[in-house]
């Protein structure tokens, strides 16, 4: 056993935040680590970087565009990402259906989507939610009948992160309802352009738009487009939940945050000193990132197992629990840190232009710059808990799968 | 990063655990408790026999040459098999003090003993006053010619009642509190001049307060350097914190593995009360908190030896504090979900929590840790200690 990064590893943390240093656009930075909006291009930008690095997709096979990295490597890799201010990649092609495709998909639907997904020159989103089903995916309605060489495709999907940026869905869809709920769902690829395809904004309760309904009314899809066979959605769907499931600890981008955190705490001040001289305040901050830390050593422990040939099993459900715990601990301490500051509602200073002065009369005092994005942000992050499976299905998965109750 | 276990470390892990499970049974522990008893002597023979008294000494002593790892991997079964013996006492604590700090010459002498199992030793450092503060010192050593008179107060010394020698510090100079002027003395329990008391804590193992009335040591006795004991008593308890964590993780495997046990097999309603879902979710928080804790044990274990004192702190205060909170959280609940049987002497459920609990207060809580977590300043580094050279009589 060795704690220690072996000097192979350390050179190529180094050789990441090299890269980091020469490639990260400036201003995408500042953004991310500003916490203002993130537009499609700013996503852009980073995505062309790695992948004209040859570094978009580490955990591809070799073959298909991956580094051959470990999984070591792979953890080192996206910690240093989100340390230096990295936006988050769009995950649905990269880490969702580029996998299924390798997988799953036909020789014409590797060659056809494959390179679209690591040139970001094909965006894509996910349709699986549908209002009736939520955790109880399997339940979903949306239909597929097929009339020749086609599939017609009716239903709604909702809660889909980014369909307004994408060209390109894949969908879980029910194509038989004799039989077992799970066996009659199907995965269909289909353009988001095609006639009948409606993206309506859903706005959430920070007043930001991510998610959308997307409404499929008799739209059709070539038959070409079903991933694998009829009927094998189900568990196409479920060989995603054992994919590179370090990465949904998020510990880097929670270290990232942990170290803003601490920044601020220290700028703002509570009862004549410091807030972060406050007993109580920094008890918190240590409890969290102690819990930080014992969350980056259990990654690194199923990470070492990966690396070893072990797939990851059940077990990472804890990282996706324990992942958003913090995240969310995260968000609040930063709210809780800038008090009243917290309060103003200034969206239009998250955006791309926005200069730092303050809108609105003189008098009115909207506190520090670092302040206005962060309650908006303790709003928004109340998604990680219920989004990938709730942590209540996640406590399921565990339960059933890994403890036998 | 390689978390395997060598072929070497496996085995000690194997044999420990074939022993105890062969030697310690939970109704051996219950009579040698309710008999007022410190420990066994034909279990300690038999660690002994197998070299796990030796595991974190040089093999030019006996030992074993293991590090935080193998201390972690002792240390977790003596928690699954809850073993009252003074294994932190002896040999984390007095031995990790003679290990880490004394003279050639005493380790010669007191190492071997250790190791076979002849000599049992306590480390008397907390005093009434001392709560969880490392520095507050108040027993005073004053010189007498080349000799040392010890005044003062020891209290919760941990094995001590069955120790043949106590580790003792005391103030050489400065006041309570100060990081300079702590010696270190190893004092003979039957010195006539040291009274004390022995009693049982609430997890059933023994401990002493000790009186010394004017103890006199010779210079022989003195462990480390003069007045330089204090970087030294961090090491031995860090060692002993690390040690302490991964026993914590034996102990909640034990009792997170019983409560499953039981979830399926009580029945109510009709079904087995595993069926529940509100259940099923706290045995799994059970879990998720075994597993980090877990990871934080190998954490404590793989820093605990570091040359950093920054990283080595870190390391071992935030592996306590998440351990404090993790073992209340499981330990709690598997009573919780226990129901009634939880809560009776009978079942060994209890007597795990109370372990558990009694592991968190050692070396602080998790409050403590927390509050010594938040005060860590990055690239601070303890004074260096050196091992002195043998005070030959000068004519």
């Amino acid at each position: 056993m060795d704690l220690a990064f072996t000097p192979e590893e350390t050179a190529f943390r180094q050789e990441v935040r090299s890269f980091l240093e020469e490639k990260l656009p400036g201003e995408v930075k500042r953004k991310v680590l500003e916490h203002r909006r993130i537009r499609k291009d700013d996503v852009h930008r980073w995505h062309k970087a790695l992948f004209e690095k040859g570094w978009i997709v580490p955990g591809w096979p070799v073959e298909h565009g991956g580094t051959g990295w470990n999984a070591v490597q792979r953890h080192i890799f996206e910690e240093e990402c989100a340390l230096a201010g990295a936006p988050r990649l769009s995950p649905f092609g990269l880490s969702m259906i580029g996998p299924v495709l390798i997988a799953f998909g036909s020789d014409e639907q590797k060659s056809r989507y494959l390179p679209g997904i690591l040139s970001a020159d094909v965006w894509w989103c996910q349709g699986y939610s549908e209002p009736g089903s939520g955790s109880d995916l399997a339940s979903l309605k949306t239909r597929a009948e097929r009339r020749g060489d086609v599939y017609i495709v009716n239903g709604q999907k909702t809660w889909t992160t980014h369909a307004h940026w994408a060209d390109m869905i894949f969908c879980l869809v029910r194509t038989s309802s004799s039989g077992k709920k799970q066996e009659g769902i199907s995965m269909l690829l289909i353009d988001m352009k095609s006639p009948g395809v409606e993206v309506r904004p859903i706005i959430t309760i920070e007043g930001e738009h991510e998610v959308n309904e997307v409404w499929f009314q008799d739209v059709e899809v070539p038959a070409d487009n079903l991933v694998g066979e009829e009927g094998r959605g189900w568990s196409i769907a479920k060989f995603l939940l054992s994919h590179e499931r370090t990465g949904i600890a998020g510990v880097g981008h929670s270290k990232r945050e942990l170290r803003f955190l601490k920044h601020v705490a220290a700028q703002e001040r509570a009862g004549g000193r410091p807030l972060i001289e406050d007993p109580l305040f920094r008890d918190r901050i240590a409890q969290v990132e102690i819990d930080l830390m014992a969350l980056e050593m259990t990654v690194l422990r199923v990470a070492a197992a990966e690396r070893e040939g072990k797939a990851p099993g059940p077990e990472a459900s804890i990282l996706k629990i324990k992942g958003t715990d913090i995240q969310q601990a995260l968000t609040e301490l930063q709210m809780e840190a800038v008090g009243p500051s917290a309060l103003p509602h200034l969206p239009m200073a998250w955006g791309d232009n926005w200069i730092g002065a303050t809108p609105g009369p003189e008098y009115s005092t909207p506190g520090p710059e670092y302040s206005t994005p962060l309650a908006a942000r303790y709003f928004n992050y109340r998604k990680v808990s219920i989004y990938g499976g709730t942590n209540e299905i996640q406590r399921n998965i565990i339960a059933q799968r890994v403890l036998g109750l | 990063m390689d978390f395997s276990l060598t072929e070497e470390q496996q085995m000690l892990a194997d044999s420990v655990e074939r022993f105890l499970q062969k030697n310690y049974s939970f109704e051996l522990r219950r009579e040698m408790v309710a008999s007022r008893q410190a420990m066994s002597q034909e279990v300690w023979e038999g660690l002994a026999g197998l070299g796990m008294l030796g595991v974190p000494f040089a093999e030019e002593h006996g030992g074993f040459s293991g590090g935080g790892v193998e201390t972690m991997l002792v240390m977790e079964a003596l928690g699954r098999h809850l073993v009252v013996e003074p294994y932190l006492a002896t040999v984390i604590l007095a031995g990790g003090a003679i290990d880490l700090g004394g003279a050639a010459w005493q380790q010669k002498i007191l190492l071997p003993k250790i190791v076979d199992g002849s000599l049992l030793l306590a480390f008397a450092h907390f005093e009434p006053e001392s709560r969880y503060e490392l520095e507050h010192v108040a027993t005073r050593a004053k010189a007498d010619g080349n000799n040392w008179v010890l005044e003062g107060r020891k209290s919760l010394v941990l094995g001590g009642s069955v120790a043949e020698k106590l580790i003792v510090s005391a103030r050489t100079s400065g006041e309570p509190g100060d990081a300079q002027g702590v010696t270190l003395f190893i004092v003979e329990c039957d010195d006539e001049n040291l009274g004390g008391q022995e009693y049982p804590l609430f997890d059933g193992t023994r401990a002493l307060d000790v009186q010394l009335n004017g103890v006199r040591v010779g210079p022989d006795s003195v462990i480390g350097t003069l007045d330089g004991a204090m970087p030294l008593i961090e090491r031995v308890a860090q060692r002993a914190t690390a040690a302490l964590c991964a026993e914590a993780v034996g102990v909640m495997s034990v009792i997170h593995e019983a409560t499953l046990e039981y979830l399926k097999t009580r029945q109510q309603f009709g079904v087995p009360i595993a069926r529940f879902q509100v259940l099923q979710h706290r045995a799994v928080d059970m879990f998720i908190q075994l597993e980090q804790a877990r990871s934080m044990a190998v954490l404590a274990a793989g820093r605990v030896d570091s040359e950093d004192a920054y990283e080595r702190r870190r390391a071992v205060i935030a592996a306590k504090e998440f351990i404090g909170r993790a073992g209340r959280f499981v330990g709690q609940q598997a009573i919780q979900l226990h129901g009634g049987m939880g809560m009776t002497d009978e079942l060994a459920v209890g007597h795990y929590f109370k372990r558990l609990s009694a592991i968190d207060i050692l070396f602080g809580d998790a409050a403590h840790q927390r509050a010594q977590f938040a005060a860590l300043k990055q690239g601070e580094q303890t004074a260096e200690f050196a091992r002195p050279r043998k005070a030959w009589k000068k004519i």
